[in-house]
């Protein structure tokens, strides 16, 4: 029998379509169609200059924002050869780690929805909400803040954002260890979850799976250690890794996580520079909000930036981070033109998604729902 | 992505004759590949125990209209262990084929079908060849440089075949 699951069904998160062919209530064969949510970003950037294209970065992998500015203001430094302020470094990667906690509870909330266990959403979006008031006090946007400039941030930490945030990290450790006590030995959880949708280490590798989905695996590949950015390599942390590769694995693999990217922002918290907060080089960067409302050069300095951009040389550049669901790149070819001539998005969940296949061939149709929230994908990215 | 000697001065030794071209910029390598070899390169770089480039991280085309020819496919590869990266570039012209690395990396698959869905290159031994972010029925290749990025691109109505 084949069985056509989404693209309306609210447990493939988005539109997502999956033609099954059943045998029985076991899964011969999964081709997974995409492209419902496709707006063709990577063409429209073509026709803009670099910073018209930070907002559509937002709107790739909604649920990390703040992950996908941080990509592509990198990939546009890196072509441009410029140096970010420590301070500005500092606030990216505590934006960046705050929003995976964030990711990471819409997952966990969504995933275990799915499965049956109701509560735990209620609690993850206790704590999501409170991240994303921080953010909207940050930037002025809660889901799509462009928070992120090339060359720093749009604006400076306002007063006595860093109490409040200090606050959310002295109390969230205990917050995990409260969804823990709902779900890590619970019965049900485990009987729907281990064993389920196993990807072992070489398959993962071989069909390009990155993120918490690989290093479910038992796969250490983390971007942050391997090819650290914005001074990862300052901080203290580890790369939690999963040993089986089932859908168990990849549960506490984000568990831990968001408890080490909690850590990372205390990190950040004690020892976060004082200094400017955007590289200041008047043909790339915009000029102080303060000066534009009253000197003209900054005015003319903002205008020329806003209206006409800037030229970077001829080249091209690879910058890549670990956004909550993997290695999210950002691949730029620059003709010299104030538009870039190619713009392409390597997104996680596009990878992550093609190796949905082998996980529920041969599983039980049940269990397709729980391998499919434990991919953690987000539409926005797979069609872009 | 730091600079990647090891890599090049391997990839020399073992084809001398097919390094079209190299360079590096802000730190990254790219090597320049002829399409008929692409395979072998690969499965060099993939297999060869000092490299071991497991992970394709990613695959995508590139229309340089008006060059002939007028199509890269561009590869990034990773290496987990080593922590490199390498770029490799093969440059493809319309109407022609490029043998699929799909084989050696089984993430070359979608990006495979990405590229031929978006700019219209055509992959040898590819085990499903089709559309994969338009519909079956769309006509053209959105990201090639002649493809308009505003018209009445929906004048006839889709009707999908029941």
């Amino acid at each position: 029998m084949t069985i056509n699951m989404g693209p309306q069904h609210p447990a493939t998160h988005g539109v997502l379509r999956i033609v099954l062919e059943l045998d029985g209530e076991v899964i011969v064969k999964a081709i997974p169609h995409l492209g419902h949510l496709h707006r063709g970003v990577e063409k429209l950037a073509e026709s803009k200059t670099y910073h018209q294209s930070i907002p559509f970065t937002d709107r790739l992998d909604y649920t990390n924002a703040m992950g996908n500015n941080l990509a592509y203001v990198l990939a546009v430094e890196k072509l441009l050869g410029i140096e970010v302020p420590k301070r500005a470094q500092y606030i990216r990667v505590m934006m960046a780690e705050l929003q995976r906690i964030a990711a990471h509870l819409i997952w966990l909330g969504s995933h275990a929805l799915d499965m049956g266990a109701m509560t735990l959403f209620f609690y993850n979006f206790r704590e999501r909400e409170q991240i994303l008031r921080m953010f909207e006090e940050v930037a002025g946007g809660r889901l799509t803040p462009t928070y992120l400039r090339i060359g720093g941030l749009s604006k400076d930490l306002p007063d006595g954002i860093e109490e409040k945030i200090k606050a959310f990290v002295q109390v969230f450790p205990d917050r995990v260890k409260e969804y823990e006590t709902l779900l890590t030995k619970n019965f049900i959880w485990l009987k729907r979850t281990k064993g389920i949708g196993i990807l072992s280490k070489e398959n993962a590798i071989n069909w390009g799976v990155t993120g918490p989905t690989l290093r479910g695996s038992g796969v250490k590949y983390d971007v942050r250690k391997a090819f650290p950015y914005s001074s990862y390599e300052q901080f203290d942390f580890d790369i939690p890794i999963g040993s089986v590769g089932d859908v168990y694995d990849r549960y506490i693999v984000r568990l831990r996580e968001m408890e080490w990217s909690n850590g990372i922002v205390e990190q950040v918290l004690e020892r976060l520079p004082k200094g400017p907060i955007i590289a200041n080089d008047p043909r790339i960067t915009l000029p102080p909000k303060d000066d534009v409302t009253k000197d003209i050069a900054p005015l003319i300095r903002q205008f020329k930036i806003v209206s006409e951009g800037f030229k970077p040389p001829v080249g091209e550049v690879y910058a890549s981070v670990e956004a909550s669901k993997g290695e999210l790149g950002f691949y730029i070819v620059s003709d010299g033109s104030n538009h870039p001539f190619r713009f392409r998005i390597r997104t996680p969940s596009f990878a992550n998604l093609g190796a949905l296949p082998i996980m529920i061939e041969g599983g039980l149709i049940a269990d397709v729902i729980a391998s499919i929230g434990s991919l953690d994908i987000v539409l926005g990215e797979v069609d872009r | 992505m730091a600079e990647n000697n090891l890599t090049i001065n391997k990839l020399k030794e073992k084809f001398p004759n097919s390094i079209l071209g190299e360079g590096t910029f802000r730190g990254e390598s790219t090597v320049t590949v002829p399409k008929e070899e692409i395979v072998q390169i690969c499965k060099f770089l993939h297999s060869d125990p000092d490299l071991q480039y497991h992970l394709l991280t990613d695959l995508c085309g590139l229309d340089r209209l008006p060059e002939v020819p007028r199509f890269e496919v561009v590869y990034h590869l990773c290496s987990i262990k080593n922590h490199q990266r390498i770029r490799l570039r093969v440059k493809v012209g319309e109407d022609e084929f490029i043998s699929s690395v799909e084989s050696i990396w089984k993430s070359a698959n979608w990006y495979e079908r990405e590229a031929f869905d978006l700019f219209g290159i055509l992959f040898k031994n590819h085990p499903d060849l089709r559309r994969i972010l338009l519909w079956d029925g769309f006509e053209g290749h959105p990201l090639r440089k002649d493809y308009p990025t505003q018209g009445p691109d929906f004048d006839k109505p889709f009707v999908p075949e029941v």
